[in-house]
Formats: structure tokens, sequence, C-alpha cells
């Protein structure tokens, strides 16, 4: 049992027994004593967060993380488009592996501690097409698993079980994700419901970034349109507080200019700064799809990757600089990916194609230092049908931040990703060592349906809550289909119990969705062995 | 943009337009394209959206001929409201799925269960509307006449009422209000059953005047007193509650003289005794039909329903009063009105395209047609189709228009209430609410007894043009879903953020779709289409624009 759910079942109401609490004895307070509480939710304010950058296109992580210990074998395989040896950025310490020449932004953070390199990231099965592998990576799916949610809408659907019901509230104000740029992506989709802020208001003023709003123009359907839009932007219920947020930062360090990617972190560490509990937040940048003139043809050190790696690399860094400067740096990691890399052999036209695994960068300040892996194995005389092989699946990346940097629970993980994966020293866990952090948050909003016991053997009790009328509760599985209807009929008010016999269905994770009218909720349940 | 602009941005964009930009043109026949953006406006502001079938059919055909056949209904009305309430609610005289309309009953809990049958199969009418105005216009007169269902109570005088619109829609305006003034759902709703000799009722005689025919402004100069006098004429209607007959009373009628003021001419209705003063109603109806106002008020009436709600000057000279001789010259028909008005270059200026707020029903049922979305089946599956139409229906409430209970006699304030009107539909609590609905649709639908209704975001896909180019799908879903165009720079971004997932090379999405294609129950094939279509259309129908008409 967690100290806090200690607390909260032996301080009922009327207790009388002591409880010490970091220190303070803690007496005859009920259990919604200001007290008690600021005691029971001392990390609250300090919440982690996660950003995500994506790579889109696929990124050629061979020519971003060069395997120095094996060079030849890596000029060999891709001549046209590979970084001279004397070019290679060296690493404090390690001298096996280094980074392409524009990447010094990524450099001084690793030699400062606060870049961790994971070496060969993928999945078995790798999949080649942009769009199933963008899939695969955002909904945290195996190869052959069609999953249409996405891994971090799972995990704060079970963070924040009851949204968006009772959302914003006082424990969260603020939305659970956000995307910079104006569609929220498979990462963010929960089990029901988008877990993201763009989707449900675009009209929204991160769209001003990408100037996605149309003018309107001088006549009666711009006048409307402008009434409209002014009424979608008052009526966006985070407006107000992400606004208040970022104008409490009037000062943050240098970012490059011209770089998109930097013109997106610069936003994110202003809202972190500003006060937002907002868990995640996602950036992304393409055009990492590099078939041909990945190089210079004279100077392989320049040219589309280069200044890709480049705007990636100095945008990083500011960023990382900048939540220094803010004071937000244990608070703050990122990671970033992108759908596959790139084949080891360079082809004719001083491009790569698709590939499999590749590296990818953790970083921050509360990143563990260093490499995690080794250098990818390059096969003498390379071929076009030569990957990269995986060393660590990217789950076991998602289930690692989970774990270490979100304090999620193991059996949470696991309903998160359908299953267990290797847990990687990527990331300090030193907020997760003393208190979980994510109790409040699971009772935040109005609770409409639950289960007992979760996880389960065979069946499990579902309570929910109608506003009377029609009401549905279904059963569904990982892979959106549903498995069991228990009720579709109409309801007075009230609180009813149903069973959920699983019977003979497998072990995994199952969702209860409820429909009420225009409500939906969703439930997440892991069935277990005995 | 800088930081500072970033923050500030949403203050500073777009203000609000001088309205300067009100336009000259007049009835003279529309000559110009014949395009789908016309057959667009025309079947948009005539229709509940307008499917691809619905455009292309109209497109074969000339601006006249489309416009005639719109005013010119052939399918047949619809069946009337079924029994969806049994077994929860007992109804003795008729069997569950057999119609209630010819089975009067003052039974509260009956009458309940089938005001609420009603809504749900006035909703699936506007579903299943066939190819004209019919079902819009129907609506129009259900706001004109304004009576709510919660007072009339009685529920087959509520379908009476509704039937009376819908048959008489494109008919005579004189008669109908003649038949509305009598017809016994108006006679409960605005007390006229209990207008009495000895005790008048002025409610129906002063709505008569001030809205259903002539209307308030500087020209109309009616009195208090022409209130009154009009309230003695209509002196003796009643309703036998055994029968649910409307009669008249000789009795109960006031066989004065009838002087009217100076405003009518002093008119004088002759006070008839006997079953002769039933025939007073005629005569004071065609004594206010002498005023010209009557025929602009309703030709204003229309205007806002289907152009746009600012009648400026120049709108007044150049339509309403043109219109308003043509409403007069065919005494009072409705159909030339219509057919002049959606014939004329005002109609098809482009400064009059793309500029209605669309109304709640408009909103919804709109959507669920240009969708296609299938409901089960009206007749062999009905109380699965009620229950749906119970669904949707429940979603035109939330965003303020309960069809069949207005906020009063008025109708909604959207299309009567200066100076905002139809941007009255769009506030901080309906706005979301039209978002959550069409999330709803779009993402997961909704699902009851074992049905569901969802919009198929693959299926809507493949009825277009070459939906394996990403940017002909977009422009072919934008111009079924859309009025306001969108530039090539926003379709360019949404097609990279959505349909190419960030890629820059269309064939990622032409190789995607074709791959579903070519194995269609290849789940894997079927959900990279699909969610980025859902995507799509989600966003799509989230923008601003898509309030638009």
């Amino acid at each position: 049992m967690k100290r806090r759910d200690f607390l909260r079942n032996t301080v009922p109401a009327a207790a009388i027994l002591p409880a010490i609490v970091d220190g303070y004895s803690v007496k005859a307070f009920n259990s919604n004593s200001p007290l008690l509480q600021a005691l029971m939710n001392p990390t609250i304010d300090t919440d982690h967060v996660l950003v995500i950058v994506q790579l889109s296109g696929g990124n050629d992580g061979l020519n971003m993380v060069i395997p120095v210990s094996t060079y030849s074998s890596y000029y060999n395989a891709r001549s046209n488009v590979a970084i001279p040896q004397n070019r290679i950025l060296p690493l404090n310490g390690n001298t096996l592996s280094g980074l392409h020449p524009a990447m010094t932004g990524m450099q001084s953070l690793y030699n400062e501690n606060k870049l961790n390199i994971v070496q060969a990231v993928g999945y078995p099965s790798p999949n080649f097409s942009h769009f199933r592998a963008t899939d695969i990576w955002m909904s945290g799916s195996a190869a052959d698993q069609v999953v249409n949610s996405g891994w971090a809408g799972r995990y704060l659907n079970t963070e924040y079980p009851n949204f968006p019901t009772g959302y914003p509230n006082s424990t969260m104000p603020d939305p659970l994700a956000i995307q910079i740029g104006s569609i929220t992506s498979l990462t963010l989709q929960g089990p029901s419901v988008n877990m993201g802020m763009s989707i449900t208001n675009p009209t929204s003023f991160y769209n001003l970034i990408n100037n996605v709003l149309d003018p309107a123009p001088n006549n009666p359907m711009g006048y409307e349109l402008t009434y409209i839009r002014t009424v979608a932007n008052q009526t966006d219920q985070y407006a107000q507080r992400i606004v208040a947020s970022a104008n409490l930062v009037t000062q943050q360090s240098a970012y490059p200019a011209n770089n998109s990617l930097a013109d997106q972190l610069k936003i994110v560490a202003r809202l972190v700064k500003g006060g937002l509990k907002t868990r995640i937040y996602m950036v992304s940048t393409g055009g990492f799809d590099t078939h041909a003139s990945q190089t210079d043809a004279a100077d392989t050190t320049i040219g589309a990757h280069a200044n890709l790696l480049k705007g990636l690399s100095d945008a990083v860094k500011a960023f990382t600089d900048d939540c220094q400067f803010l004071g937000i740096q244990d608070r703050v990691i990122g990671m970033t990916f992108s759908e596959f890399g790139r084949r080891i052999k360079s082809n004719s036209s001083l491009g790569t194609d698709h590939g499999a695994a590749a590296p990818m960068f953790i970083f921050g300040k509360q990143a563990i230092p260093g490499m995690t892996g080794v250098n990818p194995t390059i096969p003498g005389g390379a071929t076009v049908n030569d990957n990269i092989p995986m060393q660590y699946d990217f789950r076991s990346i998602y289930a690692s931040i989970l774990e270490k940097w979100f304090c999620v629970p193991s059996t949470t993980i696991q309903t998160i990703l359908f299953q267990n994966f290797q847990s990687l020293n990527i990331v300090s866990d030193a907020g997760c060592r003393t208190t979980g952090i994510n109790d409040p948050n699971q009772s935040a909003g109005e609770e409409l349906i639950t289960n007992y016991p979760n996880p389960f053997t065979e069946s499990t009790s579902i309570r929910f809550k109608t506003k009377g009328g029609h009401t549905l509760v279904q059963i569904i599985d990982m892979l959106g289909r549903v498995i069991r209807t228990l009720t579709d009929q109409d309801y007075t008010p009230g609180t009813y119990t149903l069973t959920f016999d699983s019977g003979p269905l497998p072990t995994g994770v199952y969702y209860a969705r409820l429909q009420n009218g225009p409500i939906q909720q969703v439930r997440s349940m892991l069935k277990v062995r005995e | 943009m800088d930081r500072r602009d970033f923050l500030t941005a949403r203050r500073k964009k777009n203000p609000a337009p001088a309205r300067t930009f009100r336009t000259e043109s007049g009835l003279n026949p529309y000559a110009g394209p014949w395009t789908k953006n016309e057959v667009q406006h025309l079947l948009k502001r005539t229709l509940f959206g307008s499917t691809k079938a619905d455009t292309n059919y109209f497109l074969a055909l000339t601006t006249s001929q489309a416009v005639d056949e719109l005013l010119t209904p052939t399918a047949p009305l619809p069946s009337p409201p079924v029994n969806d309430y049994s077994p929860g609610t007992a109804d003795p005289n008729v069997a569950a799925g057999a119609t209630w309309v010819n089975n009067p009953t003052t039974d509260g809990t009956l009458n309940s269960a089938r005001r609420a049958s009603f809504k749900k199969w006035w909703t699936g009418v506007m579903i299943n509307q066939d190819r004209s105005i019919r079902e819009k216009l129907t609506l129009f007169w259900a706001n004109h006449f304004g009576t709510e269902t919660n007072t009339i109570g009685l529920s087959h005088f509520i379908y009476g009422h509704n039937a009376l619109l819908r048959q008489n829609c494109l008919g005579n305006f004189k008669q109908l209000v003649r038949s509305v003034t009598t017809d016994p759902g108006m006679l409960i709703y605005l007390n006229g059953y209990l207008n009495t000799a000895s005790a008048p009722d002025e409610n129906y005689a002063r709505e008569l005047q001030e809205l259903f025919t002539l209307g308030k402004g500087p020209t109309v100069a009616y009195t208090e007193d022409d209130v009154r006098t009009a309230a003695k004429v209509l002196t003796g209607w009643r309703i036998n509650n055994t029968t649910f007959t409307v009669y008249f009373d000789p009795t109960k009628h006031d066989t004065t003289n009838k002087q009217f003021s100076s405003y009518y001419g002093n008119t004088v209705v002759t006070g008839q005794a006997g079953a002769n003063g039933a025939l007073e109603t005629d005569d004071l109806i065609a004594m206010i039909f002498t005023k010209d106002e009557v025929s602009k008020f309703i030709v204003r009436c229309l205007y806002r329903w289907f152009v746009y709600y600012t009648i400026d000057a120049a709108t007044e000279t150049n339509v309403i009063e043109p219109l308003a001789a043509i409403f007069r010259t065919n005494n009072y028909d409705v159909k030339p009105v219509l057919s002049a008005l959606f014939n004329s270059e005002h109609f098809f200026d482009v400064l009059n395209q793309s500029c209605l707020i669309k109304s709640p029903v408009d909103n919804v049922i709109s959507c669920l047609r240009e969708f296609g979305v299938v409901f089960p089946n009206t007749v062999t599956e009905y109380a699965d189709a009620y229950g749906m139409w119970n669904y949707i229906h429940n979603w035109l409430a939330s965003q303020n228009q309960d069809i069949g209970d207005p906020p009063n006699v008025s109708g909604w304030p959207a299309y009567y209430q200066a100076p905002q009107f139809h941007e009255l539909w769009i506030n901080s609590d309906t706005l979301p609410k039209r978002n959550q609905f069409t999330d709803t649709m779009i993402t997961n639908g909704y699902t009851r007894n074992g049905k569901k209704i969802i919009i198929d975001a693959v299926a809507f896909t493949q009825t277009l043009s070459n939906p394996a180019d990403p940017n002909s799908l977009i422009d072919d879903a934008l111009a079924i879903l859309y009025r306001v165009p969108l530039s090539t720079a926003s379709k360019q971004t949404i097609k990279e953020q959505i349909l190419l997932s960030n890629q820059t090379q269309d064939y990622y999405w032409t190789n995607a779709w074709n791959a579903y294609i070519v194995n269609p129950t290849d789940q894997a094939s079927f959900s990279i289409i699909n969610t980025r279509l859902k995507s799509l259309y989600q966003y799509l129908m989230n923008l601003s624009e898509y309030q638009l008409s």
C-alpha cells in the first residue's frame, strides 16, 4: 500500500490516532483538512513534464550518432553520404561514438550530462511505411497489432480516468496534454476521447503560430466568421489559464531564429514555467524523409539532413538552457522519436531509404547522462537489405519514462503498454522514490464508471453512474473492438453495478466504456492470470 | 511572429470589419455561372445540407429548373408518428408501431409520451427529407406561428398543427392564416377557445397582427383598440372535448358591429348572429390583408430565414418591396415569391453567400445528411429509429432549438432579435456543443440497442471523385461540407498535418489509400486511413467556417 493510500484509509473524518507525515504530527484532521491535503500532495506543484519531439519522415540515425568504433564498415556502406571521421563530434568519455558535425548543441548537452543517447531503438518486425510506422510508434502497439489510441493518451486516461467529465477542476485546471501546432496526434488519443488540447478547439490560439486561420474578408461572411471565431476563443475553457500562465513569464534565454522547433519549444518552456500542470507536450518537425540529396555532393557534412539535425540540436540545446534559466530543469525531460531510421547502405542519389532501428535522445537535467546500448553492428559488405537491428524496444523507453518519471506503478504500465517491457536507466527516478504523484488526479473530475477488483482474474464488478435515460456500458478490447455489451437500456438516474465475467477472454487490457446521452467515459481494466 | 504578437494575436486579428458591404443587386433573374458553388448555395439554403448526389442532380438542371423542382415537392407527405412508447407507457387503443394521431386522448401520461414521439418523428422527417424546400419551410412556419407543444399539451393537435403547416407550406399564405386561426392547436395555444363575448381574450387577436401578419414597425399603426376589436370578431370558437373538433358557438360570439381604426380605413366588420358569426373571422383576415405591410413583413421573414438577417435600405427597395408586390399580385401565394427570390441576382450575389449562421437544426441535420449517416429502418426498425431520432433531437434542444418548443410565440430570437439575429445561435454554451456533437458523431457515434449511428469517414470518402489524391480529397470534401472557401495554404497545412502525417509527398496518402482499396479487410490498412480521415473531418467540422452556410 502506498503511503497516501494508508493515510486515506486510516485518517477518517474523526481520526484520533496520530500519524506522522514528513515529521508533522497529524491528528484529528479529516481527509478534507487543508493541512492534510497539503501534506498528502507534496509533489503536485512540481509535477513532471515530458516533451515529445517528433521527427517526421524517418530520421537517418546512422548519420546522427555515428559509430566511430566501426567507422570503416560505416563508411563502406554509405561512402557517398558518410561523415568524414575527422569531422565527427566527439563525446566526453565516449570514444566509441560521435555526433553529426551539425549537432554541437547536442554535443554540449552530452558533455554537460544532460543527454542520454539510446542506441538502436525499434521493435520486432519493423514496418517501413511512414503511416503505419508512425501509428505504431504513437499508439505503442506491436507491429502486428492495430491500436486506435495513443500511448500517452492511455497514460493520461489512467492518470485522469474521469476526463473529460468535470474538467477542468481545481486538481487539474489545465489541459492534460498540449500539442503545439494545430492538430493533435494519435499519441494523445485516449481509449475514448482525445486527451490532447487542440483537437477540441482548433480555433484556439495555437493555430495562429502556423497561421492556419484564413483571414476573414470584409463582407458578411467575414463578419460572421469573425463573430464565431471570437466566441470560439472566448469559449476555450483553457485559453485564459494558458494566456495567464504565459504572461507570468517575461524573460527567457535565447533561442535560435528561423527554427520552428525552437519556436515550439520556447512556448513549451514558457507554459511550464508559467505554472500549467499539463503533463505532456508534443512538438514536431518534418522533412527527415531523405531519399535523395541528403547531403551536399561535395561535402557530406552539409546539406538537407545537416540542416535538419542542426535545427533539432540547436532547438533542444536552447530549450534545455532555457529550462535551466527558468529554474524548471528538474521538472522537464524531453524525448525525440522518428517513425523509423534509414537503411545502412545509402542509395546512389545521395540519400537513404526507409530503415529500421535508430537512436533516440532523452534530454534534460534529469536524464541519466551517457549512452544506453552499443553502436549498431554494421555488416562488412552491407547490402540494400541490411537494416540496423533493434537493441531496445521503443516501448521500453515509454515504460521507463512512465515508471521513473511519472511514477506509474508497473501494473498500470501494463495496462498502458499491454505487456511488460524492460526498464531502462535513462531518466532519474528520484522523484518517484518517496511517493506517488498521481492519486489526487485519479479522483478529479466526475467519476462515472469504476470497476473492482482491478486487476481481475475472472470477473469484475463495474459500477456506473447514469444521469438517467439511455445508458450503455460496453467492454472494448485494446484493438478497439466491442466484445461485450453489458447494458443498453434506459435507466432512472442513479448508481448501478454490473458484472463483467470475462470467461475465456485472454488476459490483457479491456476498457469499460460508459455512454449516457452525450457523455462518455472509459475505465481501463486489466485481466491477469490467477 | 514574435512572442508578444503571438499572445495578443487573437485580440488583434480579424477586427470586426466595417459593415459597408451590402449589395445593390435586386430581383433580376440570375444569369451567371451555374457551378457547384451556386448549386451548393441554393441547396444549403433550401435543404438541410446538400449531399454530393443532391449537388450533382441539380447541377444537371438550369437555375430556374432547379428552383422549380425545389419548390415543387413530389414526395408523399411523411407517414404520421407512431407509438414508440409502448410497452413502457401503455396505450389502450394504439398498438406499438401504429400511428396514434387518429386516437386522441386526454390522458396526461400518454400525451407526454406522444409529444416525445412527435418530436422524434419530426427530427426523423427532416433527416429523411426529400429534395424540396418542404421541410425547411415547414420549420419556417413553425417558427413563424411559434406554438409550443408544452402549452398545447394534446398531442394529436400538436401533430395536426404541424401537418397543417407542412401541407400548406408552399400554398396560399392568406388561407394558411385563416386555417391557423381556427386550428385547434392554435386555439389552445393562444387561448382562442376561451375567447367569448362575455370574457374576450385578446391573446390571438394581438399576435395575429403583431407576429403573424403585419409585424411591428413605423408603418404599422394598428391600435390597441384594434386588438380588442379583433378579439371580439374572433369570439365563439370552441373545442369539443369529446370529439376533439373545433366548432363555432354562436352563443359565445359577440354579435355587435366591430369598428376598426383609421389604419384599417375605419372598416366595420358587421356583427352576425348564428352560424354566420364565424364568417366574421374571414372578414377580419380579409381586412388585415388589405394592408401592404403584410406582404412586406412576411417577405422580410422569409428573407431572414433564407438569405441574411441584415435588411438595409437598398435591400428593402430592391428586394423586399418587389417581392412583396409579387406576393400581393399572386394573392399571397408563397411559391411565386420564393421562386423570384431564389432565381434572383440578389440571392446569388457573392455577398449573400456563405454568410448564414446555420441554425442548430440546420447544423445537426445537415451534418447527418451530408455524411450519409445510416439510421435504423424507419418502418421495420421503428423503435430503434425513434431512439436514434430522440438522441438527435436532444442535441437540437441542447443547442437551443427544441423543435416544437420555441421559447415563446415570437419564435426563436435569432429571427427577430436585432441587432445580432442569427449570431444568437452561437454562444459560449452552444458552440462547444456543436463541436461536441460533430466530435461524437465522427469518433464513437451513438450506440443504442445494439444499433449504432456514426459518421463512416471511409465510406464518405469513397464517394468522392478521387480519394487517392489528397488534394482532390480535401477539395471534394470541402465542396460538400463547406461554403466558406479555405485558402490554398490552409488546405496544404491540413493535408500535410493530417492526411500526410507531416510528410510532404502526396503519394504517401495515395499509397495508403490504394493499399486499403486493394485489401479492404486488412485491419492495419483500414486503420491507417480511417484514423486520418476521422481527424480530417473532425478538424473541418471544428473550424468556425463549418458553422456558416
